[in-house]
């Protein structure tokens, strides 16, 4: 279904920071873990049109330029304030003009169109303070429909480099598309890239469809349908969209399904007389294993990166908390302490940190705290925010937001780690229950 | 037929369906009589008439005059005295309906988390369940299914509509009754 972006710095991010540089150090530079931060401005001049190119080029440069600014780490200058423009990719930059709106950071580029209809993006990060580039520059070559990939393979390069942290703009999401009254909400399953574009729906509005979820290499997705009329975890393939009931066990409603990390083995919850467990199922073999036995409600499985453990929730202390426990099952460890409810654990990809749901005095929260419950940090508040999904990078969030009333409505919002950034990710209609997809190739 | 003009007399259908039976709400039909899982479900469809609700026999007199549906407190799946009395006339409706089987629903409020209140609406179908079984139906001729906080009957954003909605709907199978 993707088409592969054919790159030709293919060691981009490795390449783009010399490990031996010695101004690396010196360069413009964010650290996104400073408790402050005053955005970085950066001048952004519309890519140049080496020929048959000036829309895309000006469309490539407006994706870029959305997705750093987007960010909250970046601030870019409005382009009526540019003393000079780019003309030439290869020509010498003006740094006095530059520094003289006080950009830290210049972004050149130039867009070609081939006879084939290819397109080809070169680019070029400047220091302008110290007046040189940071490198020679690199290129991206793909078809006409990939331009928008493009553009955020060299946001995401800029970002890399500004920040040190990963990259996560090349990338998806599947989430839930709503619409109708809220006593009657038609769901349908639908994927997008991160900034809400290329809108493809994967099922139609027969049946209510819940929380679909990502397998670690992106081919595959996990959901809750109700097509037999009961709750049942389906299996889709997104190369040809062919979905499957799995785990279908004594007629039990099955769901919260999630991939562990090597694809094979689906957790999920399973209801057997009122009571509601954590169950694993190894979809090579088809061997189901009880992982929790308890009264109680177990649900919201997620794996840790490494696969070792599972953290979920459950309410067997009264109400819903977090715990931890090993990927064959055992003893949960409780995790979460304080006031109010914690639930839909999910584990960061960097392995660090467990995003979570909290309810407390007639507010939801989204936060996030370490694996062991310590230094939890709100980064929402909120009649409605539930169900967090990490960014490849383990460092921007993105949840679902309810406004209440008879007219209220579910949309997607993301927020970075430090709760900055807060934003409404745009969706044609109302959207629920994102997941992001891993990093795209 | 086209599909389009099948998809117009389903919802047709489904939009009467609702109509003659204001104890539930549209979607709340999800399980019931217009097959399962909303429009075009895969579980088949039957069709029964819901009858004159001044008719003992009727599947009407059961959603009305009985009650399908008994409510819950805040996060509980417990029986209250007053939902304890509408399933005991349920369970001897059924007890004098052998033919009769039911899907009995169990939903949540929206105050809670969507994983959470599957699991939630999931206990209280079950404890609906439990309770006609030991009133003497035999658990056959009931299923259960947890719509969580998917389908609200009431859309306010207050307590007097969550109390509506943490509930249970005990939908009789289309050609039972009568």
């Amino acid at each position: 279904m993707l088409n592969r972006v054919f790159v030709a710095g293919l060691l981009l991010f490795a390449a783009l920071v010399p490990p031996g540089s010695a101004q690396a150090q010196d360069r413009p530079r964010i650290v996104f873990d400073n408790p402050v931060i005053e955005p970085l401005p950066y001048a952004l001049p519309t890519f140049v049109d080496e020929g048959g190119a000036a829309d895309v080029a000006q469309a490539i440069t407006d994706v870029i330029r959305a997705d750093l600014t987007g960010t909250g780490l970046l601030k870019d200058i409005p382009t009526g304030a540019y003393i000079s423009q780019v003309t030439s990719f290869d020509a010498p930059v003006a740094f006095a003009d530059w520094k003289a709106i006080n950009a830290q950071v210049l972004i050149s580029g130039a867009v070609a169109v081939g006879g084939d209809g290819r397109i080809n993006v070169k680019f070029r990060l400047h220091d302008v303070f110290a007046g040189e580039a940071y490198n020679d520059g690199f290129q991206f070559g793909g078809g006409q429909g990939d331009w928008r990939r493009i553009a955020h393979k060299i946001a995401d390069a800029v970002y890399h480099e500004i920040t040190g942290e990963g990259p996560y703009f090349d990338s998806r999401v599947v989430f839930v598309s709503e619409s109708g009254p809220k006593d009657a909400r038609q769901k349908q399953l639908a994927i997008m890239d991160y900034d809400g574009a290329n809108v493809q729906y994967l099922t139609d509005a027969s049946a209510i469809v819940l929380a679909p979820r990502f397998s670690a290499a992106g081919d595959r997705i996990l959901y809750t349908s109700f097509d037999s009329g009961f709750p049942r975890i389906k299996l889709m393939d997104l190369a040809t969209l062919q979905a499957r009931a799995i785990a279908d066990l004594q007629g039990n409603m099955t769901f919260a399904p999630r991939f562990s990390p090597d694809g094979d083995t689906v957790v999920f919850s399973l209801e057997n007389d009122g009571n509601t467990d954590l169950y694993a199922m190894s979809l090579s073999s088809g061997q189901t294993t009880q992982l929790t036995n308890a009264p109680s409600i177990e649900t919201a499985p997620s794996f840790s990166p490494d696969g070792s453990q599972i953290a979920f929730e459950s309410d067997r202390s009264g109400n819903q908390q977090i715990y931890i426990m090993p990927v064959s099952g055992g003893e949960p460890v409780r995790v979460s302490s304080g006031e109010g409810r914690y639930s839909t654990p999910v584990w960061s990809p960097r392995g660090d940190l467990v995003a979570f749901t909290k309810q407390n005095g007639g507010r939801f929260h989204i936060g996030v705290m370490r694996t062991d419950g310590s230094e939890e940090r709100l980064l929402t508040a909120s009649y409605l925010d539930e169900g967090p999904t990490w960014a490849p990078n383990g460092r921007v969030i993105m949840f679902t937001r309810e406004s209440p009333g008879a007219a209220g409505s579910a949309q997607l919002y993301s927020v970075d780690i430090s709760g900055r950034a807060l934003r409404q990710v745009p969706t044609v209609g109302a959207a629920s229950d994102p997941a992001w997809s891993p990093l795209l190739p | 037929m086209n599909k389009l003009s099948l998809t117009i007399l389903m919802v047709g259908a489904l939009a009467l369906a609702a109509c003659n039976n204001p104890q539930r709400g549209f979607g709340a039909g999800g399980a019931g009589a217009g097959g399962a899982g909303g429009l075009g479900g895969a579980g088949g469809i039957t069709s029964g008439a819901l009858g004159d609700p001044n008719d003992p026999n009727s599947v009407a007199y059961f959603n009305q005059r009985i009650g399908d549906t008994v409510r819950f407190a805040v996060d509980q799946s417990v029986l209250t005295p007053e939902a304890q009395a509408t399933l005991t006339a349920q369970a001897q409706w059924l007890n004098s309906h052998p033919a009769a089987t039911a899907i009995i629903e169990g939903h949540a409020d929206e105050q809670g988390t969507r994983d959470y209140n599957l699991a939630l609406g999931a206990r209280r179908a079950s404890a609906v369940q439990q309770y006609l079984i030991a009133q003497g139906v035999a658990g056959a001729r009931l299923k259960t299914v947890s719509y969580g906080k998917e389908r609200p009957l009431a859309v306010c954003s207050e307590e007097s509509c969550f109390a509506q909605n943490r509930r249970s709907v005990t939908v009789i199978g289309a050609g039972a009754g009568v």
